[in-house]
């Protein structure tokens, strides 16, 4: 069966609850406007069950009502993530069981860009989102660099680490700085080692798009919203489960 | 809240126990506190003395200034004597020309001797001196304001955030958030804040998931909250944060504009923002000497372990936290009243006997400090995205609140980790807290936990682990067990962290006219 409706409770009753305010005092007016808006949601008849103001200019309301949408579920696209999505435990577990040690991570904001905020939200114990950040996993050893980082400072620091990923924050950029600096970064650790030994490189920030990789000379981009297990999860794709293939019988 | 006390039979000899180990925990610490000193230290002193403002590029000149002192002749003398001896040798006639002379590179500073620097040392406890009287006539204006307008009816008070980044947003939310029934507006600091080394300057308008800290905002928004405790008849708190690698500077900015509250940990920068160990322990200090000063109650962070441990197993190192937190405010010179020590509702709902287990935590803290009014902090981690069971954990975090006569209870969200709260949001969640403390407010006068019920053994059995902890960290120090993981399972050796650099041992010629002053009136 491709095309579904909502269940309430009987098959193809279409009901949908929801919940919204609108910025106008609580009268019959405020309720028919409410009406309205679910009815051009495509929720008729439209019941509201629950209208409070709060305060003077705004309404709260709840709304039941059958939606006259259908859905067809071969129609649905997802874009599904080419790696698999890890608990901290799974990373840490995959990181000790394949690699045998910890795995290294430098990051930094590089060039004149002092918003750390990118940087410390997916590296920080505090995290993002409800996420722990990277220094939560015990197999990870994270160096987190902090601002204004030159390129050469980041590139002798990831050798003194032996780094296994870079990770480089862009967050607050003027003239596609952000972009020029990422190619800088990306063109030195090509120099500084041979393709085979190089450190998996990431950039992040808000006003990359993850189909940019390739033009910034890295192996993968992550942009607004990412979470520190998104990361973790595909770090350890990169450098752990693909470099050295899950041995079915351990 | 005296009420809410003593329904644990603890065993007072254990108590005493756990602050005395407390005590020797600590002592070593304020010991190192009172042998270094940190570039923000000493500007917090140019700031207490009036000097503010920043220049073209927004560099606060207490920064330019303390920058140009420290490269002529160091940090650990302080800055006081080099640049009062500056003003006192004419190179300019007040602090904010010396700070743009410093600036430009046409003044040399350096280390006044005998005479000349027993006159830097009197002209600079009369410029910090000055400062001082100005917190201190803050502090009448609040007792003023609290006279006339009133506490709020009930307790516990009910703590409100906004954080829109831009300080003309957060005003009417804040104001709307009173009348809502907000006692306590937060204002959360934009993401970063913590690790600038510099308060930035002026009303801001843009910041990353909170707005920045600066004298201007906490001027705007004390004013705008004062105007809703007029209008509102109950005097409206304002609360921010005294973190990071400002910390000295921002509790001062937070004495002279008013503020009331003040997020205010021992551990918190060292462990979450990985600063420097020696740095936070000797920025705390200081601040904590300001707030003592100020009437500002702080606001531990224990509940910030519970986000990366288990609370279940790591209950003892909140109880733990708390007793050092306690000890340290206290040899700041901090009162009792002043101590909103953390704690939250974090164990797995799953868990069997989740409830009683909080509710024997929230009592072992309420019985171990009677006299503090303790900050309750809601669930977080167990915050699914399904709003309606978050719902629900939140009229069971409330009731413990109820129950446990909490002094200041921040009010949780159904849509924590989803989004920032919405208008909705936030007035259903203070619905959730009206229910709650109006259907339950006074059920501890007829709850008595069993002497030798779950509770009760569940409270002994976390203050008998915090004093195993205590006794481990009196014998390998307190860095040595923050460098172990110790706290929120983080490690942080006291030789590494940000803002290192930024900290000095103090030399024979140390002085600091703010620490001689405080020091005095305690």
């Amino acid at each position: 069966m491709s095309i579904i409706r909502p269940y309430g409770d009987t098959t193809g009753d279409g009901m949908v609850q929801m919940s919204f305010t609108l910025p106008i005092a609580h009268d019959k007016r405020a309720e028919g406007a409410a009406i309205q808006l679910a009815n051009k949601m495509g929720m008729d008849p439209a019941l509201v069950v629950h209208a409070k103001p709060m305060g003077p200019d705004f309404t709260f309301f709840v709304v039941y009502g059958p939606v006259n949408h259908l859905v067809d579920t071969d129609k649905v696209e997802v874009i599904e993530r080419d790696y698999p999505l890890l608990t901290p435990k799974e990373v840490n577990l995959s990181v000790r069981k394949h690699l045998r040690r910890r795995l290294t991570i430098v990051g930094a904001c590089i060039g004149t860009d002092a918003h750390t905020v990118g940087i410390d939200a997916i590296m920080n114990i505090k995290g993002f989102a409800g996420e722990k950040g990277l220094e939560y996993y015990r197999e990870l050893k994270v160096v987190n660099l902090g601002a204004q980082v030159a390129v050469p400072e980041l590139v002798r620091r990831a050798k003194a680490e032996k780094a296994d990923a870079i990770l480089v924050s862009q967050v607050v950029t003027q003239r596609e700085a952000h972009v020029l600096n990422t190619k800088e970064m990306s063109a030195a650790f090509r120099e500084a080692y041979a393709e085979n030994a190089r450190p998996v490189l990431v950039a992040g920030g808000p006003r990359f798009t993850e189909q940019m990789a390739d033009e910034l000379g890295v192996d993968r981009v992550f942009g607004r919203g990412t979470t520190p297990g998104e990361v973790a999860s595909y770090l350890v794709d990169a450098l752990v489960t693909k470099r050295q293939p899950v041995k079915r019988s351990a | 809240m005296t009420r809410a006390v003593k329904k644990l039979d603890l065993d007072p000899v254990t108590v005493r126990k756990a602050r005395s180990l407390a005590r020797k925990a600590g002592r070593p610490i304020v010991n190192l506190a009172k042998q270094h000193t940190t570039v923000s230290v000493e500007r917090a002193v140019l700031r207490l003395a009036g000097l503010a403002g920043a220049d073209s590029e927004g560099i606060p000149w207490v920064n330019r200034l303390a920058d140009t002192v420290r490269a002529d002749v160091g940090l650990e003398h302080g800055f006081a004597l080099p640049v009062w001896d500056a003003l006192l040798r004419g190179e300019a006639e007040d602090l904010n020309v010396l700070a743009q002379k410093a600036a430009s590179g046409s003044v040399t500073f350096r280390l006044p001797e005998g005479r000349d620097a027993q006159r830097a040392r009197t002209a600079a406890r009369k410029a910090a001196a000055g400062g001082l009287k100005l917190i201190d006539g803050r502090r009448r204006e609040r007792d003023r304001l609290i006279k006339k307008h009133g506490d709020p009816e009930q307790r516990p008070w009910i703590y409100l955030i906004v954080a829109t980044g831009d300080i003309y947003e957060d005003i009417p939310q804040a104001q709307a958030a009173a009348r809502a029934g907000a006692d306590i507006i937060a204002v959360i600091r934009s993401t970063g804040q913590s690790l600038l080394d510099y308060v930035p300057e002026g009303a801001t308008r843009e910041g990353f998931a909170g707005t920045y800290a600066t004298q201007e905002n906490f001027r705007l928004m004390r004013a705008a909250l004062d105007e809703s405790s007029r209008e509102l008849g109950r005097y409206i708190r304002l609360t921010n944060y005294a973190s990071g690698l400002c910390m000295p500077e921002i509790a001062t900015l937070a004495g002279l504009q008013r503020l009331d509250m003040m997020l205010n940990d021992s551990m918190y920068g060292i462990l979450f923002r990985d600063i420097n160990p020696i740095r936070t322990f000797v920025d705390q200090r200081f601040s904590r000497q300001i707030h003592a000063r100020a009437g500002i109650i702080i606001n531990t962070g224990e509940d910030n372990y519970l986000t990366t441990a288990d609370a279940v197993d790591a209950a003892h190192t909140v109880t733990v936290s708390q007793l050092l937190n306690e000890y340290f405010a206290k040899e700041a010179g901090l009162e009792d009243w002043q101590l909103g020590l953390g704690h939250a509702f974090e164990i797995t709902p799953e868990i069997p006997d989740s409830f009683r287990m909080e509710l024997a935590h929230a009592m072992l803290a309420r019985q171990l400090f009677p006299d503090a009014p303790l900050k309750w902090m809601p669930p977080t981690r167990h915050m699914t995205g399904d709003v309606f069971r978050g719902y629900l954990l939140d009229g069971f975090f409330n009731l413990v609140g109820a129950m446990t006569g909490q002094g200041i209870l921040l009010v949780g969200m159904m849509t924590e980790a989803v989004v920032t709260p919405w208008i909705s949001d936030r007035d259903l969640a203070l619905q959730n807290v009206r229910y709650v403390l109006g259907a339950a407010g006074n059920l501890h006068e007829d709850f008595h936990p069993a002497p030798d019920g779950f509770i009760a053994n569940r409270a002994r059995q976390v203050l008998g682990e915090s004093i195993d902890l205590l006794d481990r960290i009196v014998d390998e120090g307190l860095l040595n067990a923050i460098g172990d993981g110790t706290f929120g399972l983080m490690k942080r050796p006291q030789d590494a962290g940000r803002g290192l650099e930024g900290v000095a041992r103090r030399s024979g010629e140390y002085y600091n006219p703010a620490i001689e002053l405080l020091e005095e009136a305690q």
